[in-house]
C-alpha cells in the first residue's frame, strides 16, 4: 500500500453530511425558537429586562419555585435512596413489579399525574386531606414527577458496590447506621447529587402536574411556569419572556452542573 | 419499524382524506368560558334542523379577552361569543367581524345574565349585601379583570351598586379598593374562578348567574344570591368573516329563534326574546335595582376609565396592592 | 425493616394510590359510562390527533437522533460541546418556555410570522413543540453505545472498500439497534404525554387542535370528571404499555 493510502486509512472518518443535517435540525427546532424568547425578553435593553423580570410577582414566583424545588429534592434524596436500597438490598414478593412502577412518572403524562393527586388529595378525595390550591398540593405534584430521578441514579451504584468493606466493618462491631454513613454513603454521593440535580431541574420547570392542583394564586401558589403561562394568556409576552429567559439561564446552568457531576461520578471509569 | 409507521400514518390520514371529499361545513365556535356546557346542546339541536343538517362543529372556550386576542392573532373562528362588547370591537377593528354585527333587533346580544354572589351552603359568614363583602375576614373570589370579561362585569356591578346606594363616585372607587383587598384569587377566567371557589377557597364568589346555576345543577354544595342592585350582563355573539361566513350567519340567526332561546334558558341563561323570557320568568327573578352598563357610562368609557392597563382606576388599585395587572 | 416499609409506603402514597384511584373512579359505574366517555367524538379526535403527532415526531427524532449521535461521537467539530448542551436542554427546560418560544416565533409579528400556511393554532406548531421536548432521547441512548463500540469495525470495513453509507447500514446500525429501540420508546412516551408546550401553541380547539392531554384538562375544568378520568385511564394504559416495552427492550439489550 502507498504511503498516502495508509495515511488515509488512519484519518478519523468525517461525517459532514450528518453534522450539517444535525446542526440544521437543531437550529430550526431548538436554537431559533429560544433565540426568539431571548430577543423578546431583552427587547428594551438589559435594565428594562431586569425591571420586568424582577417585578414583585415574578420574584415571588421564582422564590416559591426554588423553595418548593429545594424541599422536593431534599425529600427525594432521602426517599430515593431508601427506595433504591430497598430495591437492591431487600427482597420481597412483587419486587420486580415495584421496580418497574418506579419508572411510571417518566411515562405518565404530567396532566394525568396532577389529576390523580387531585382526585385522591383534593376536595372529593375521601382521605380527609384537601391540598388543592395550597403549596402542599404543588409539593406533592412535584414529588410525583421527580420520584424516579434519585432512585435511578443511585440504584446502579448500589448494585455495583462491593460488600466486602461493609462486612469487614460489621465484623469489627460497627452498627448498620455507622456502616451506611461511613462506608456506603460516600460512594453514593456523586450519583445522589447527580439525581438531585436532575430532579431539581425537573421540579423548577414542571407545569402539567401543577396546573390543576395549584390554582395559580399569585404570591401564594404561582410557580414560575404558571407565571409564564398566565402572562402569555393575558397578552404580556414581554413579561412572560423576561422570566422565561431567567428560567432558560437556570436550566443551562443546571445542565452544566449535571454534566460536571457526571464526569466526577465516572472519573474512576475513564 | 418504518413500515409500521407508514401504515399507522395511512390509517389515520385516509379516512380524513375520504371525508374531505364530502364537503361538510365545519363551524368553529370560539367563546368565553361560561357557555361551555350549553353550546354542545345548541349544536345538537341545530343539526336536527333542515339547515343545520350536515354542519359539524368544533369549539374552544376560555377567558373572553384571551379568546378575542387569540382570534385577532390568527386563531381560526367562524362564530364568536364574548363576555363584553369590547372584545367584539377588537375584531371589528381587525376587519374580522362586520361593523354591522349588532344590527339585529337584539343588538347582537344573544343571552343575558346578572352578576350574583355564589355562597357555600349554610352561608356561614351571612353575606347578603355588597357591603358584607368588605367586612373584616371575608374573602372574595373573582377573576382577573385583565383577562376575564366576567371580572369586568363583577367590578362594574360593585361600582354601580355603590352609586345606586347614593354614594359618590369617589366613595364607590374607595369601595372597589376595599373589594380588591379582600380578593384572594385572580384566575384567568370566570369558569376558573368558579373552580377555585368550589375547591374551598374564599367565602363568596362573584360570578354570572348562568355559571352559578350550572354549578347547582351539577350538585355542588353552593347556592347563589342576586344582590338587590346588580348589573345586567349582556354577552355579544357574531359571525366571523371568512369562507364559512354564510353558514355561520345562518347558525347565528338560528340562535335567536324561540327553540334556541329555550335551550339557552333551560341552561341558566336569561333569554333576550320576550316570549321565551316570560315563559322562564320563575327561574330568573327580576331585581328592583337592576342596571345596565350604560348606567356607569357604557363599555367604551368604562374600559378607558377603569381598565386601561396603566392609567385605569382598577390598574392603579392593583398596583397599589402589589398585584400584577398582567397587561 | 423501617427502610423497606417507609420507602414502599412513600411509593404507595405518592404514586400507586393516586393512579389506582383514577382507574377505580373511571370504572366505578361500570364499563358503559367509561365507554360512552371514551367514544365521545371530541375524545376520539383528541386520541387520533395525539397519535398523528406522535407518528410524525418519532421518526423525525429517531432519524435526527442517530445522525446527531454520529456527528457528536465521530465528527471532531469544535462546536460539539454546544451541540451536546442544546440536545440535552429540552430535558432541563420548562415546557412553557418551549411553548412561548414557538408562540413568539410563529405568531403575528414574529420572525416567521408571515408564512403562507398556518403554523400557530394548527398542527405544524404542535408537531414542532412535541419534537422539541422529545428531542434528546434517541441521541442520549445512542451516544454512549457509539462511544463504547469504537471505530475499529468501521475502519476495518473502510479498508475493505465499503462506502460510508454501507458501513453505517451494515456495521453501525446493528450495533446500536437496542439503544435506538429504547430511545424510540422513550420518545414515543414523551410525545404521547406532551401537554405544556402544546397547550400554548395549539389553541385547544375541541375537535380540531385538542390533544388527549388537553382533553383531560378541559373535561376536568368543565365538570366532566368521568370524561377526564376516562381519558386519563387511556393515557395511563399507553404509559403502562410504554413501561412494558421499556422492560422488554432492556432485557433484549442485555441478552445480546
Amino acid at each position: 500500500m502507498s504511503a498516502q493510502a495508509v495515511e488515509r486509512l488512519y484519518q478519523p472518518r468525517r461525517y459532514p453530511l450528518a453534522s450539517g443535517v444535525a446542526l440544521g435540525y437543531l437550529s430550526l427546532i431548538v436554537l431559533i425558537p429560544l433565540a426568539a424568547v431571548v430577543a423578546k425578553g431583552t427587547e428594551g435593553g438589559w435594565r428594562h429586562f431586569w425591571q420586568v423580570a424582577w417585578n414583585p410577582e415574578a420574584r415571588a414566583a421564582l422564590e416559591l419555585t426554588f423553595e418548593l424545588a429545594g424541599g422536593v429534592v431534599a425529600i427525594n434524596a432521602v426517599t430515593g435512596t431508601a427506595l433504591a436500597w430497598t430495591l437492591v438490598r431487600d427482597d420481597f414478593p412483587g419486587k420486580r413489579l415495584v421496580n418497574a412502577i418506579v419508572d411510571l412518572p417518566f411515562a405518565l403524562p404530567t396532566i394525568v399525574a396532577g389529576l390523580t393527586l387531585l382526585a385522591l388529595y383534593g376536595p372529593s378525595g375521601g382521605v380527609g386531606v384537601n391540598v388543592a390550591y395550597t403549596r402542599w398540593g404543588v409539593l406533592m405534584a412535584l414529588l410525583f414527577v421527580t420520584l424516579p430521578f434519585v432512585v435511578r441514579t443511585v440504584q446502579p451504584v448500589l448494585i455495583e458496590l462491593d460488600r466486602d468493606m461493609e462486612d469487614a466493618a460489621a465484623s469489627l462491631g460497627a452498627g448498620r447506621v455507622t456502616i451506611f454513613r461511613r462506608i456506603v454513603f460516600p460512594h453514593l454521593l456523586p450519583a445522589l447529587l447527580s439525581g438531585v440535580a436532575l430532579a431539581f431541574a425537573r421540579a423548577i420547570g414542571e407545569f402539567g402536574a401543577v396546573i390543576l392542583i395549584a390554582g395559580n394564586i399569585p404570591f401564594k401558589t404561582e410557580v414560575a411556569s404558571l407565571y409564564v403561562f398566565e402572562h402569555i394568556n393575558s397578552d404580556d409576552p414581554t413579561g412572560a419572556s423576561a422570566l422565561a429567559v431567567l428560567m432558560l439561564m437556570i436550566s443551562f446552568a443546571l445542565l452544566l452542573a449535571i454534566g460536571a457531576m457526571r464526569r466526577w461520578a465516572t472519573r474512576h471509569d475513564r | 419499524m418504518r413500515k409500521l409507521i407508514i401504515a399507522l400514518v395511512l390509517v389515520l390520514v385516509l379516512p380524513s382524506a375520504a371525508s374531505a371529499g364530502r364537503k361538510d361545513t365545519t363551524l368553529n365556535v370560539v367563546g368565553y368560558s361560561i357557555p361551555t356546557a350549553v353550546f354542545p346542546k345548541l349544536f345538537t339541536a341545530y343539526q336536527a334542523t333542515s339547515q343545520g343538517r350536515g354542519v359539524k362543529f368544533t369549539s374552544s372556550f376560555a377567558a373572553s379577552e384571551v379568546q378575542s386576542k387569540a382570534v385577532a392573532a390568527g386563531l381560526p373562528a367562524d362564530v364568536v361569543n364574548f363576555s363584553i362588547t369590547t372584545d367584539m370591537d377588537r375584531l371589528v377593528q381587525t376587519g374580522q367581524v362586520a361593523k354591522a354585527w349588532d344590527a339585529n333587533p337584539y343588538h347582537g346580544i344573544v343571552s343575558n345574565s346578572v352578576v350574583v354572589f355564589v355562597l357555600r351552603n349554610g352561608n356561614p359568614k351571612h353575606i347578603r349585601t355588597w357591603d358584607d363583602l368588605v367586612k373584616p375576614g371575608v374573602q372574595v373570589v373573582f377573576p382577573n379583570p385583565f383577562s376575564s370579561g366576567g371580572a369586568r362585569w363583577d367590578v362594574m356591578a360593585a361600582y354601580g351598586a355603590m352609586l345606586r346606594e347614593h354614594k359618590t363616585p369617589k366613595q364607590a372607587q374607595a369601595y372597589l379598593t376595599q373589594l380588591f383587598r379582600h380578593n384572594v384569587s385572580q384566575d384567568t377566567s370566570g369558569r376558573n374562578a368558579l373552580n377555585t371557589f368550589l375547591s374551598g377557597k374564599g367565602d363568596v364568589l362573584l360570578d354570572y348567574e348562568s355559571d352559578a346555576k350550572l354549578a347547582q345543577s351539577q350538585g355542588k354544595p353552593v347556592f347563589y344570591l342576586i344582590p338587590k342592585a346588580t348589573l345586567q350582563i349582556e354577552t355579544p355573539l357574531a359571525a366571523v368573516n371568512g369562507s364559512n361566513y354564510a353558514a355561520a350567519k345562518q347558525f347565528v340567526d338560528w340562535l335567536y329563534t324561540p327553540a334556541a332561546q329555550t335551550i339557552w334558558a333551560q341552561n341558566g341563561f336569561r333569554s333576550v326574546v320576550p316570549g321565551v323570557e316570560k315563559k322562564f320568568a320563575a327561574q330568573f327573578p327580576p331585581r328592583p335595582q337592576l342596571f345596565k352598563i350604560g348606567y356607569v357610562g357604557g363599555w367604551d368609557k368604562v374600559n378607558k376609565q377603569f381598565f386601561d392597563p396603566t392609567t385605569g382606576i382598577v390598574a392603579k388599585i392593583e398596583q397599589g396592592l402589589g398585584v400584577s395587572t398582567g397587561g | 425493616m423501617i427502610v423497606r416499609f417507609g420507602s414502599l409506603a412513600y411509593l404507595g402514597a405518592i404514586l400507586i394510590a393516586p393512579v389506582a384511584l383514577i382507574f377505580w373512579r373511571a370504572f366505578e359505574h361500570g364499563l358503559h359510562p367509561f365507554w360512552l366517555a371514551i367514544s365521545n367524538p371530541n375524545a376520539v379526535h383528541a386520541l387520533k390527533l395525539t397519535l398523528e403527532i406522535t407518528a410524525v415526531v418519532v421518526p423525525l427524532n429517531t432519524l435526527f437522533g442517530i445522525l446527531c449521535a454520529v456527528a457528536i461521537v465521530r465528527h471532531r467539530l469544535p462546536g460539539m460541546g454546544l451541540v451536546n448542551a442544546l440536545v440535552d436542554l429540552p430535558l432541563a427546560l420548562s415546557p412553557v418556555v418551549v411553548g412561548l418560544a414557538l408562540y413568539l416565533l410563529y405568531g403575528r409579528g414574529g420572525w416567521f410570522g408571515d408564512l403562507p400556511f398556518r403554523v400557530l393554532f394548527a398542527l405544524p406548531s404542535m408537531v414542532l413543540a412535541t419534537t422539541f421536548v422529545s428531542l434528546p432521547f434517541v441521541v442520549r441512548e445512542v451516544v454512549p453505545v457509539l462511544r463504547e463500540i469504537g471505530t475499529q469495525q468501521e475502519e476495518a470495513a473502510a479498508t475493505l472498500g465499503s462506502s460510508a453509507f454501507t458501513t453505517f447500514r451494515r456495521i453501525t446500525l446493528p450495533a446500536i439497534r437496542w439503544a435506538v429501540a429504547y430511545g424510540v420508546v422513550l420518545t414515543t412516551a414523551r410525545s404521547l404525554g406532551e401537554f405544556g408546550a402544546v397547550s400554548i401553541v395549539s389553541g385547544g380547539i375541541a375537535g380540531r387542535t385538542q390533544t388527549l392531554t388537553q382533553y383531560v384538562q378541559a373535561s376536568y375544568e368543565n365538570f366532566d370528571q368521568t370524561g377526564a378520568y376516562a381519558a386519563s385511564v387511556l393515557l395511563a394504559a399507553l404509559a403502562v404499555t410504554t413501561l412494558l416495552l421499556m422492560t422488554v427492550v432492556k432485557r433484549g439489550d442485555r441478552s445480546t
